[in-house]
């Protein structure tokens, strides 16, 4: 049997696996970024907020109401959602006409108050969360043991990144959306409520983060904090991946999730730096990003 | 505002400091001086020193952001290298404590010239986001490397002998020094946003491509900013180590660099003595407040709401425009 | 005559009463820990209810102490631990800060009660450097240290049979200096390290070097590292069913209300060594019911910890009838210690109290037999082989 670099094969499939399913995150997340900086221009940086609401909202539901893991999944983006919705109406509009800087300001703030508030209630040590009866258990591959629930995320993740890539760019409403990035005013003109389709976007962003953190539930401790250095790294994923386009956001999400899970392996020291030098290498050779369009 | 700020600035930018200086500035800058020679008799010194370090902070921040028009979020890696630097030249390395605070601070310098000719390829918010991920990769090395003794810090850092003769070890003593440190700091950011460079910095921030067709190479510009702004965040980052005789992993954190945009965001960005009265502002809170715990993030979180929603001049930039002079 | 005699006993009494005055002693304890983060449960807000119970178990009031207990919030930074303490020192005149949790937090402390008339008691910190190279006059460190735990379970385990070990470390000078010294101990008991992963701190998904524990085949996954890290990797662990398959989890550093947070399914079969545990004997137990009453959860052996120092320190008080801290510590090195908490012992030159540690294994949803029973005992780690050492702290107070 052959090794590379010391590592069995088998050893470096159940990495590249690992390191999938930790990209799905990323992936998720800088996609939502992606999505709110497309139309708002506004980096979201209560994004990792959002992220442990889902999270948060999830554990709520069924430790006061009873439901469940797969009504959450459904139910949470949607509750985090119309937060979202409420925020941008009541706050980010306010600021569509100043300089960007503003807008990262504000949320960062929001993020702040979040947390903070969070943190009074239910302490930093986190609450417990299990893995839905239904996939519980694991599959034995051969080169690894893999927990069923992990192989759900991947597919999960898989299935929304997908179904968004085609929403915004195969079907009319995301041909308005697009039109509407480019060009509000003219797509005002045609009829088209612009100021809706902002709030409705940023709205969707937020759900998506909250999807995400019900997905990292039953695997990551819920605490308030979860989501607060997260949010650096996915930033990281954004300057990255460039803002370009949708695909980018996703495939550099999954992708860089991969290259952190193979350092884990051969350099255990440089995992959690490893995504910011390849950001120092991206600026130096391509500095609008992978799949960005050059400012 | 701005072309008050531009105009009035022209005026006394060839002119020597103080003779250029407007009066209600000389009488502002004579006016902290009074103020900081009181402060300690009244209050506890080693508070007064933690708030001077964060107006030097606030103030190099403000330089970059309010001057320049680049928001930086990981403006901690400087403030926090230089901190651990002279934390070890002074306690290893046994440096007295003007070599600790030169070594510390040209660390720093060194840092904003690596990370802002990469950071400069990027404007606005990317700007922001790259800035943030270089603070959190110094973050991540004092967390690894020895010596920043990880989560313990670098701790009894001796705050020695100044030029090896004055003991700095009572806190009165030391406050003198930290107070010329900061007042010569504070003077050369008050200089360089009136010279000809920061007038040239000021057009970048209004409008670039204008500045370019103008033939100015704005991205050395950018870059020379940069690095004079670490470089001063650097010096406050080693003061600060030597008063507190600690440096730690909260001075490398990224709410650190979040706290000392919230200080210049709240005095004003863009002015000159906002980011001063922003810093007592908030350190004061964080002193006062300090046994409430996690409410203090809150409040914080609060106060960035407002001011960007209702108060983004600031205090002082209201301030001005009542009286309708810059400050 | 008569008159004399009444006259002297008035005077004997009015005397009496002007000594008992001049007896007077007025104390300021504050309680510095974390009461918002990830130490809060463990210490926090209970810490200063057994603070109070030490006072009023004492009778303090009766004796002519006056004792005032102040807390503060240092939110695990050093920076802000060590600015609260010099103001409590310098400002407010505390006599002695209790508690201080976190490593980092408590060398801050060490270094300002050092130079000043303070001392510090630690119950929760855990760094053994307090009585090594740190060592401080005016230190006292209470409950356990991490040299303690290593030694605990690192020997305890060998001699069970567990010797092929795995270090999943947290990649910082702690995590490097937890690993170092059990696998001291794991060799120098014959066993053998056969590999070691360094996580980056904190860390948020431990799948991928659990997968490199697994494939290592270690017998025994020794967690150094500590809080949310170990919470995470212990839960994962349980996801990719590590224990199922045959390997054992080690803790270095965990605690009582870690176990209660992960749950006995996620918990069950970790060892662990621990100071005190509220179902020990029929004394802890008595005192654990009380404690519990006030504060709605059964004591962690560092809040425990606090109750026996506050206890130990108010005896020294009253014995020598002053609060200099040189005094107040010479003496209390000089008396034994005696308590619910930890039975008999005694506090060491160089500040390190001693007394009994206990090895525990966490029990299995069926066999425990309700709440907070989650402990087994293994085997009782006598004093003299709980903790390091006098000799090789290499404590500068011990020539």
């Amino acid at each position: 049997m052959f090794e590379l670099l010391g590592i069995p094969p088998q050893a470096l499939f159940g990495q590249l696996l690992l390191g999938l399913i930790n990209g799905s995150f990323y992936a998720i997340l800088s996609l939502g970024l992606a999505v709110i900086f497309g139309l708002l221009n506004i980096i979201n940086f209560t994004h990792g907020a959002q992220y442990m609401l889902g999270a948060f909202v999830a554990w709520f539901l069924l430790q006061y109401l009873g439901i469940g893991y797969w009504w959450a999944l459904i139910i949470a983006p949607i509750a985090v959602g119309i937060t979202g919705v409420i925020l941008e109406r009541l706050m980010i509009s306010k600021l569509y006409h100043l300089d960007h800087l503003y807008g990262l300001l504000l949320t960062f703030g929001i993020a702040l108050v979040i947390q903070g508030l969070l943190r009074n209630e239910f302490g930093i040590s986190g609450l417990p969360y299990s893995i839905p009866p239904q996939l519980a258990g694991g599959q034995n591959l051969g080169f690894m043991f893999l927990p069923n629930y992990r192989g759900w995320v991947v597919v999960a993740s898989l299935v929304v990144c997908l179904a968004t890539w085609f929403v915004i760019e195969k079907t009319r409403l995301g041909a308005y959306l697009r039109a509407a990035t480019e060009n509000p005013t003219l797509v005002g003109a045609f009829g088209i409520n612009v100021p809706r389709l902002v709030t409705l976007t940023y709205g969707f962003g937020v759900a998506l983060a909250a999807f995400a953190g019900v997905l990292a539930a039953p695997i990551y401790s819920v605490n308030p904090n979860m989501g607060a250095e997260l949010i650096i790294v996915v930033f990281a994923v954004v300057v990255i991946g460039g803002m370009g386009s949708i695909l980018g956001a996703i495939i550099t999400g999954f992708g860089l999730g991969i290259i952190e899970g193979l350092t884990r392996v051969f350099y255990p020291e440089g995992s959690s730096v490893v995504i910011f030098v390849i950001m120092a290498i991206v600026l130096l050779i391509k500095p609008a990003g992978l799949f960005g369009r050059a400012a | 505002m701005a072309s008050e700020t531009t105009t009035a600035g022209l005026a006394y930018g060839k002119r020597s400091l103080v003779r250029g200086m407007p009066g209600h500035h000389i009488a502002i800058f004579i006016g902290f001086l009074v103020v900081a020679a009181v402060a300690p008799f009244l209050l506890y010194p080693v508070f007064v020193m933690k708030v001077l370090c964060f107006a030097l902070f606030a103030c190099a921040l403000n330089l970059l952001l309010g001057f320049g028009g680049l928001l930086s979020f990981g403006h901690a890696a400087y403030f926090g290298s230089a901190s651990y630097i002279t934390a070890h030249a002074a306690k290893v390395w046994g440096l007295t404590p003007e070599l600790a605070i030169l070594s510390g601070t040209a660390v720093a310098a060194f840092l904003g010239v690596v990370f802002g000719s990469l950071a400069i390829r990027r404007q606005g918010i990317y700007f922001a986001m790259v800035t943030l991920a270089f603070g959190q990769m110094i973050y991540f090395f004092a967390l690894q490397a020895e010596f920043t003794g990880g989560e313990d810090g670098i701790q009894a850092v001796p705050r020695g002998h100044l030029l090896g003769l004055l003991d700095l070890r009572a806190d009165f003593t030391l406050y003198w020094v930290v107070l010329a440190i900061v007042f010569f700091g504070l003077l050369i950011i008050y200089r360089v946003i009136h010279s000809p460079f920061g007038q040239v910095l000021k057009a970048i921030r209004e409008n670039e491509p204008r500045a370019v067709s103008l033939g100015y190479r704005t991205s050395q510009y950018k870059l020379a900013v940069f690095v004079l702004s670490a470089t001063m965040a650097g010096l406050a980052g080693s003061t600060k180590a030597l008063v507190f005789q600690l440096a730690s992993l909260t001075d490398v954190h990224w709410t650190m660099s979040g706290e000392v945009v919230l200080m210049t965001l709240l005095g004003g960005m863009g002015t000159i003595f906002g980011p001063i009265v922003g810093a007592t502002v908030i350190v004061a809170m964080q002193n006062y407040l300090a046994s409430f715990g996690a409410w203090v993030t809150i409040i914080q979180g609060v106060i960035f709401v407002i001011a960007v929603l209702l108060f983004r001049e600031g205090i002082i930039g209201v301030l001005a425009r009542r009286l309708r002079k810059p400050l | 005559m008569r008159k004399t005699v009444l006259l002297l006993g008035g005077l004997a009494a009015s005397l009496m009463a002007t000594s008992a005055l001049a007896q007077d002693i007025n104390i300021k304890m504050g309680v510095l820990n974390d009461r918002s983060g990830i130490y809060a449960d463990l210490a926090g807000e209970g810490s200063v209810i057994a603070a109070q119970m030490a006072v009023e178990d004492f009778d303090a009031a009766g004796k002519g102490i006056n004792v005032e207990i102040l807390s503060a919030d240092h939110q695990n930074k050093p920076d802000v631990a060590s600015n609260i303490a010099r103001q409590w020192v310098d400002d407010e005149g505390v006599n002695v800060i209790l508690d201080v949790p976190t490593s980092s937090t408590a060398l801050a402390v060490n270094e300002v009660t050092r130079n000043a008339n303070a001392l510090m008691l630690n119950s929760t910190g855990g760094t053994s450097e307090l009585t090594g190279s740190a060592c401080s006059p005016h230190t006292a460190h209470w409950t356990y240290d991490t040299w303690a735990l290593a030694h605990g379970t690192g020997s305890a385990m060998v001699e069970q049979g567990f010797d092929k070990w795995f270090f999943l470390t947290a990649d910082y000078a702690f995590g490097h200096a937890l690993e170092q010294d059990t696998a001291a101990v794991v060799e120098a008991a014959g066993g053998e390290v056969v590999g070691t992963v360094r996580h980056p701190f904190p860390g948020q998904d431990f799948s991928s070097f659990l997968l490199q524990a697994q494939s290592s085949g270690a017998q025994v996954i020794g967690l150094a590292n500590a809080g949310g890290d170990t919470v995470n990797a212990i839960k994962q662990a349980a996801e990719f069913g590590i224990v199922q398959q045959g390997q054992s989890l080690a803790g270095l550093l965990i605690f009582l209300t870690d176990v209660h947070a992960l749950g006995l399914e996620a918990a069950q079969g970790l060892v662990l060594t621990e100071a005190f545990y509220w179902d020990l004997n029929d004394e802890t137990r008595e005192w654990s019911a009380r404690f519990e009453e006030l504060d709605g959860d059964k004591p962690t052996m560092v809040q425990a910890g606090v109750y026996s120092a506050v206890l130990h320190y108010l005896k020294a008080v009253e014995a020598t009838g002053s609060t200099d801290a040189d005094e107040v510590i010479a003496k209390m090195k000089e008396m034994p210690t005696e308590d619910p908490i930890f039975g008999e012992g005694y506090l060491r030159e160089d500040g390190r109290k001693i007394h009994d540690m206990y090895l525990f294994r966490v029990k299995s949803p069926e066999e425990s037999e309700g709440p907070w029973d989650y402990y087994e005992v293994l085997a009782t780690i006598p004093a003299e082989r709980a903790f390091r050492p006098l000799e090789e702290g290499n404590c500068p107070l011990v020539e």
